[in-house]
């Protein structure tokens, strides 16, 4: 398997020189093709922050970002905008639909902005929305749709234009239990069947066991790593608690 | 405290404001520069005629202020209450914070105030040197000298528009305080989540409305143009009404329409994002539709306005040379006995001068008539057997029964053919010859013309005593005896030198000349011989009835009322158009402020920057053009109705150029709050943190 993602030493300062605030203080890691990471943390960890340096939103003080070979903090202007649409899906916890568009449409949107030739388009929609299990909600608005339903729609977007790296930041936080659930079948679909490489931000303990691999940040810093490896999803679930346990504090009483 | 924060509010919402901010010193400079065209006007070297003129001009203009500045006391009203909505949210802060509602409110005054002076002061010192420049072009109108510059400031003006704008903020600083009152903190806080919802129509409705609004619209429009003869005034007010419904009909169901149209065609509708500007569209046009039907119809005004007005100023001032071949006209009825037209007995006097020529009053009257050259006189006939009735034959029952308020009953005036030539070298008009047996028809006047070519395309005959004549043209023939500024020779009839014509059936008497001078200052001279009081005194005594004019007075009146039209136009017009063009700015700017969120999730799933802005302008466009576009199909056929309307006095002429400048104008002023729209708009969903 290759290197989809090499995060190399990199730092994120905020403020000035009187007053710095470290946001990422050294943190390197990688991402496997077809791997399914979750980052977890407090809030304030950074773990925000260092999703929007991946995702290209945000920038890094020092260090550098490959994705697959590309330096993405190289990157500039219009070029970050196109890397962003062509090699990033992006799951956000507020869903980012456009309200104005329907669900079929807001899929669709990832391509058309590619300049994709209708007819695929077309095709490709209907694919993905038929993995996702939205076919019958596909002319709804958003509004007229559950969370859980949006959340999916928001997935298909993410995914319809295969991206390197699916980058999904508190996807359950706007959810209801059971919608949460579904959802994370769907990212379990999506990663070990159409072979999707996730990056996932969280704070909730369920939804980081869906993971294959879990980073712990502590102010700035990577604080402890787990594997799931053979273990059941029940096992990796505990060990993610003790993690927790031990990090202290306010993640608890967000469980 | 509150005044700084007034202040501070002011820094914070510029963009906000600037469009707000501009439209208003414009509309305070335009009315400063229109109301102080007097002073303009004062110092230039027109005649006695032309200031009347020009008093009749400032009358109406000042009439057509008070109309102005009740629309721009609604856009101002209404722009106000805009830009307040948008701030709910700061003002739910304060009130969180313990202010009260009456401190709020004392900030709004403070703004408008603020702005109030503000805007009044820039406007009015753009105003007065505008109004420099708007004196040149009055100059220019009158067609006289501006001997030298000389800078005019009117304190009529200017205190007439600080009271007008005066007034107008006063009402805005209640409307503000009435607004603030009804507000609930817990509405306030919440302004900003508030997202509208997006009202679905069925888009079969949509495009079942769309193609009735479309066939309304040509119903109106097909009877406004083509059965324009038959319409009533009250047709004519249902088919305005109709029009200005269908107009909102369309825009109701236009983006549904096109929405449904460009769905099915995918390669069109899945590019780029045109999906997206497609849908925003479509949710905004609900709230939209009203200010989209007004807009448009006030677009159609201004066109309409623009282009007639300037084509009749254009018209009337080409005309002229044409109309007015000489320099002087003097006609008055001959043989008068009975009663005139409001049953009074004629005098004594009178009916004695009304038995002599024009020429021997004038000699009686003790003119020195050496001041004439080229002199013409004609006389001309009338006998009760030939009226308008007879003359018009076969057609009058058809013809009464679609124009009902004409007088059928007026006899005609006829005049022989030697007689009329005579006139005809004179004005440099066509000579005609009759035979034995045959008649033409002088008129010119359109409406007129069409009545009577309908008899004579039937060789309607005439009998004149016990002579039958026909027809020599089968239709009217252009030419007239007295001068006018416009064609109006309802018709006049030539028959053969041997008529059976008496002195007893004598009509009129016309005295035609030129003044006996080569210079306009030696030709005003001679006016103000034949306008001099000893001569009015002797012929007041001969209780003489002679209606005269002359090529200078004609003239002055001419540019006089072209002057006028013009100048009424291009006031409302521009009042019209800043207005329509302010409420489209502030609108899409606000929308713009609401649909950053949407443009930063473009941006997030990696949209061009590039593609972002084109979305935006193509928003921008479509609501700025389509109100333009339906609003130019309108007044093709307005005008058209327009141009039939005022062919009844027969001022528009060719329109080509007066729509070009009307083009010209729009394009200069919508254009502008176009782009400034567009850069503000960018302005504001410009990335920030990333």
């Amino acid at each position: 398997m290759s290197e989809v993602l090499r995060v190399k030493n990199i730092e994120k300062y905020y403020g000035n020189k009187s007053n710095l605030t470290k946001a990422i203080d050294n943190i390197s890691f990688s991402v496997q093709e077809g791997e399914f990471v979750g980052i977890m943390g407090a809030s304030g960890s950074g773990k925000t922050t260092l999703l929007n340096c991946i995702s290209t939103i945000d920038k890094v003080t020092a260090g550098n970002i490959m994705i697959q070979d590309q330096d993405i903090t190289k990157l500039k202007g219009n070029h970050l905008n196109k890397f962003r649409s062509q090699e990033l899906g992006f799951i956000f916890q507020d869903f980012n639909l456009l309200d104005t568009l329907t669900a079929y449409e807001n899929i669709a949107l990832a391509l058309t902005i590619q300049k994709k030739n209708a007819k695929e388009i077309d095709e490709r929609v209907k694919e993905m929305a038929r993995k996702l299990g939205i076919v019958d909600i596909l002319s709804k608005y958003p509004y007229q749709i559950s969370g859980g339903q949006k959340q999916r729609v928001a997935s298909a977007r993410a995914m319809i234009t295969e991206p390197k790296l699916v980058l999904a930041d508190e996807p359950t936080g706007a959810l209801d239990s059971k919608s949460a659930r579904q959802l994370l079948e769907n990212f379990e679909y999506l990663n070990k069947e159409l072979k999707a490489t996730i990056l996932m931000v969280t704070h909730d303990a369920f939804t980081a066991s869906y993971a294959d691999r879990i980073l712990f940040i502590k102010d700035g810093k990577i604080f402890n790593e787990i594997i799931k490896g053979e273990d059941s999803r029940k096992i990796f679930f505990e060990k993610i608690i003790e993690v927790v346990t031990l990090l202290g504090g306010e993640l608890n009483d967000v469980i | 405290m509150l005044f700084k924060l007034s202040i501070h509010n002011m820094k914070k919402s510029f963009k906000d404001y600037t469009i707000y901010f501009l439209t208003l010193v414009l509309g305070v400079a335009i009315f400063y520069i229109f109301n102080s065209l007097d002073s303009q006007t004062a110092m230039l070297e027109v005649s006695q005629t032309a200031h009347e003129l020009i008093d009749l001009m400032m009358g109406m203009l000042s009439g057509v202020s008070v109309f102005v500045s009740i629309i721009l006391g609604f856009l101002i009203v209404y722009a106000n209450n805009f830009l307040i909505k948008r701030r709910k949210k700061e003002f739910g802060i304060y009130m969180t914070l313990g202010m009260g509602k009456r401190s709020i409110s004392k900030i709004l005054v403070c703004e408008t105030l603020l702005i109030g002076i503000l805007s009044l002061g820039v406007g009015l010192i753009l105003g007065i040197f505008g109004s420099q420049f708007m004196s040149v072009l009055v100059t220019k109108l009158f067609q006289s000298d501006m001997s030298e510059f000389i800078f005019t400031f009117s304190s009529g003006a200017c205190i007439k528009t600080m009271i007008y704008f005066g007034i107008m903020y006063l009402l805005v600083m209640i409307f503000n305080t009435f607004t603030i009152s009804r507000y609930k903190l817990i509405d306030l806080l919440n302004a900003s989540k508030h997202t509208e919802k997006v009202k679905l129509k069925s888009t079969w409705l949509s495009v079942i409305l769309f193609i009735v609004s479309i066939l309304l619209l040509s119903f109106a429009y097909y009877k406004v143009t083509q059965e324009f003869t038959k319409i009533t005034q009250n047709e004519l007010m249902a088919m305005i009404a109709l029009g200005a419904f269908s107009t909102f009909l369309f825009f109701w169901s236009l983006s549904g329409f096109i929405l449904k149209l460009v769905q099915s065609c995918k390669k069109v509708y899945l590019k780029e994002l045109n999906m997206f500007v497609l849908r925003q569209t479509n949710a905004k046009i609900n709230t939209t539709v009203c200010s989209m039907t007004i807009i448009c119809l006030m677009l159609f005004l201004t066109i309409v306005i623009l282009s007639a007005a300037l084509s009749t100023n254009y018209t009337l001032q080409n005309g002229m040379a044409e109309l007015t071949p000489v320099d002087f006209n003097a006609y008055k009825t001959l043989d008068l006995s009975g009663e005139d037209y409001y049953g009074n007995a004629y005098s004594e006097k009178r009916i004695e001068d009304s038995k002599i020529s024009v020429a021997e009053s004038f000699e009686k009257a003790k003119l020195d008539m050496s001041i004439f050259k080229d002199v013409v006189e004609v006389t001309t006939y009338a006998i009760n057997d030939i009226t308008m009735q007879t003359t018009l034959g076969e057609v009058f029952e058809e013809i009464k029964q679609e124009f009902p308020t004409v007088d059928y009953d007026i006899a005609e005036e006829i005049i022989t053919v030697s007689e009329y030539n005579k006139v005809a070298r004179l004005y440099h008009l066509q000579e005609f010859s009759v035979e034995e047996n045959e008649y033409i028809v002088l008129c010119d006047y359109q409406n007129m013309k069409q009545i009577r070519d309908k008899a004579l395309e039937l060789n309607t005959t005439i009998r004149l005593k016990d002579k039958t004549y026909y027809p020599k043209y089968q239709e009217c023939q252009d030419g007239f005896i007295t001068m006018s500024s416009n064609h109006i020779n309802m018709g006049i009839i030539i028959v053969p030198d041997n008529a059976p014509l008496t002195e007893n059936d004598r009509v009129k008497n016309y005295f035609l000349a030129n003044y006996n001078a080569t210079t306009d200052k030696e030709k005003h001279e001679v006016e103000n011989m034949i306008l001099s009081d000893s001569f009015e005194q002797n012929l007041t005594a001969l209780d003489s009835d002679i209606d005269a004019v002359s090529k200078i007075t004609i003239y002055e009146a001419a540019i006089g009322i072209g002057a006028m039209v013009t100048f009424i136009a291009i006031y409302l017009g521009i009042i019209f158009l800043i207005s329509s063009a302010a409420i489209l700015a502030l609108k899409e700017l606000s929308e713009s402020s609401d649909n950053k969120e949407r443009y930063d999730i473009l941006r997030k799933i990696g949209t061009d920057e590039k593609m972002i802005h084109k979305a935006l302008f193509l928003q921008i466009g479509i609501f700025f053009i389509l109100p333009l576009l339906l609003a130019m199909v309108h007044s093709i056929f307005g005008l058209q109705f327009a141009t039939k309307i005022l062919s009844t006095f027969d001022n528009i002429g060719d329109l080509t150029l007066p729509i070009i400048l009307t083009a010209i104008f729009i394009i200069l002023i919508y254009g502008g709050y176009f782009l400034a729209t567009y850069f503000g708009s960018k302005n504001i969903i410009k990335e920030c943190n990333y």
